[in-house]
């Protein structure tokens, strides 16, 4: 194939990734474990569906498999976007069973739990490079972002030329800097957010329904 | 005759192998031959230091493989970094037509790696043994 030929079929998958075969994009929320997803997964499903995605937890790894709610619809600014959102496992790459001993878990379920992290880490990846449309990239914003797997996975999304919206999570901590997620990821749209307190969710919900609509 | 001079026992000393990788070596192979090539030797507790890293999908899948396997009591995962080398930044053209970034990646066994740091100059481990 010519580079002609090259652009336009790198140009053409692009389109054709962001809208399915019924035209719902799926967006996959991802991150690292403890970003805060599952919060924001429920937050929004509620928001639209007025039911939860899944369990959430202080303890890493709560989400062990992949979650996806249907037909959100969310309409903005004149914009009407419909999504199915896919809540995934936080990507790592280690699990070690003492992280769950510390939390009091026996080590009979701490085992089980990293065996069940592991493959939802493997699951996740599986769903990014096969089934996803876009993705919502949930950063705690008390953390550094500047981490191998955070490179990583920001590097895999864009070598598959999906829209990515950074989100800069638990702006109500104290510590919480999300400046320094809007430093970090320069060529990416990021936005400060509380997924728990809900606060500055209709400002996200204008940029999903623009970006992802 | 000389005098036999006897040396003091030493205690065995525990160490860690460092395994430098060249681009060369790593082009002749395919990615899923990469992938276990790394993860066989951090598994076996060496650190493994890539000339020319991995592509975005190499990295994708090493996560992937990385995960399965992981187990109780034995293999915890691995940490991973990072260095871009100036001159293979992407720009458009590149990005346009899928051409790789050449990085400097270090690769160690998350139980051993007590430190890994990154600036703009520098990669800095500390390796336990084991």
């Amino acid at each position: 194939m010519g580079i002609i030929g090259k652009a336009k079929t790198r140009i053409s998958d692009s389109v054709n990734a962001l809208i399915g075969d019924d035209g719902t994009a799926r967006i996959g929320i991802y991150g690292p474990p403890n970003a805060g997803k599952t919060t924001l997964a429920n937050r929004i499903a509620r928001d639209w569906t007025g039911e939860a995605m899944g369990a959430e937890s202080q303890i890493p790894h709560e989400t062990r498999r992949a979650h996806r709610k249907e037909d959100i619809t969310i309409e903005r600014d004149g914009n009407s976007v419909t999504l199915d959102i896919v809540d995934t496992p936080g990507v790592t790459t280690k699990v070690d069973y003492d992280e769950f001993t510390e939390f009091g878990m026996d080590k009979d379920d701490a085992v089980e739990r990293s065996r069940e992290a592991t493959e939802g880490v493997a699951e996740a990846m599986h769903w990014l490079k096969e089934d996803i449309d876009g993705v919502i990239y949930v950063l705690d914003s008390s953390l550094d972002p500047f981490t191998q797997v955070n490179t990583m996975l920001t590097g895999i999304i864009e070598s598959r030329d999906l829209p990515i919206l950074i989100i800069a999570n638990k702006v109500d901590l104290d510590d919480a800097n999300p400046g320094r997620i809007d430093q970090a990821f320069p060529q990416h749209e990021t936005m400060p957010l509380s997924g728990l307190e809900g606060e500055n969710m209709d400002e996200m919900y204008s940029r999903i329904a623009a970006k992802f609509g | 005759m000389p005098e036999q001079i006897e040396k003091e026992p030493t205690e065995p000393q525990e160490t860690v192998q460092i395994d430098v990788i060249s681009a060369a070596r790593m082009e002749e192979m395919t990615s899923m031959e990469k992938i276990h090539f790394i993860l066989d030797g951090v598994r076996e507790g060496k650190v493994v230091i890539l000339e020319s890293g991995l592509s975005p999908e190499e990295e994708s899948k090493l996560i992937e493989v990385t995960m399965t396997e992981i187990s109780p009591d034995g293999f915890s995962g691995i940490d991973i970094e990072t260095h871009p080398r100036p001159a293979a930044k992407p720009n458009f053209i590149n990005k346009l037509f899928g051409e790789e970034e050449k990085k400097l990646t270090v690769i160690g066994p998350a139980n051993q790696i007590q430190t890994l740091h990154k600036d703009s100059e520098l990669i800095s481990a500390l390796v336990s043994t084991k």
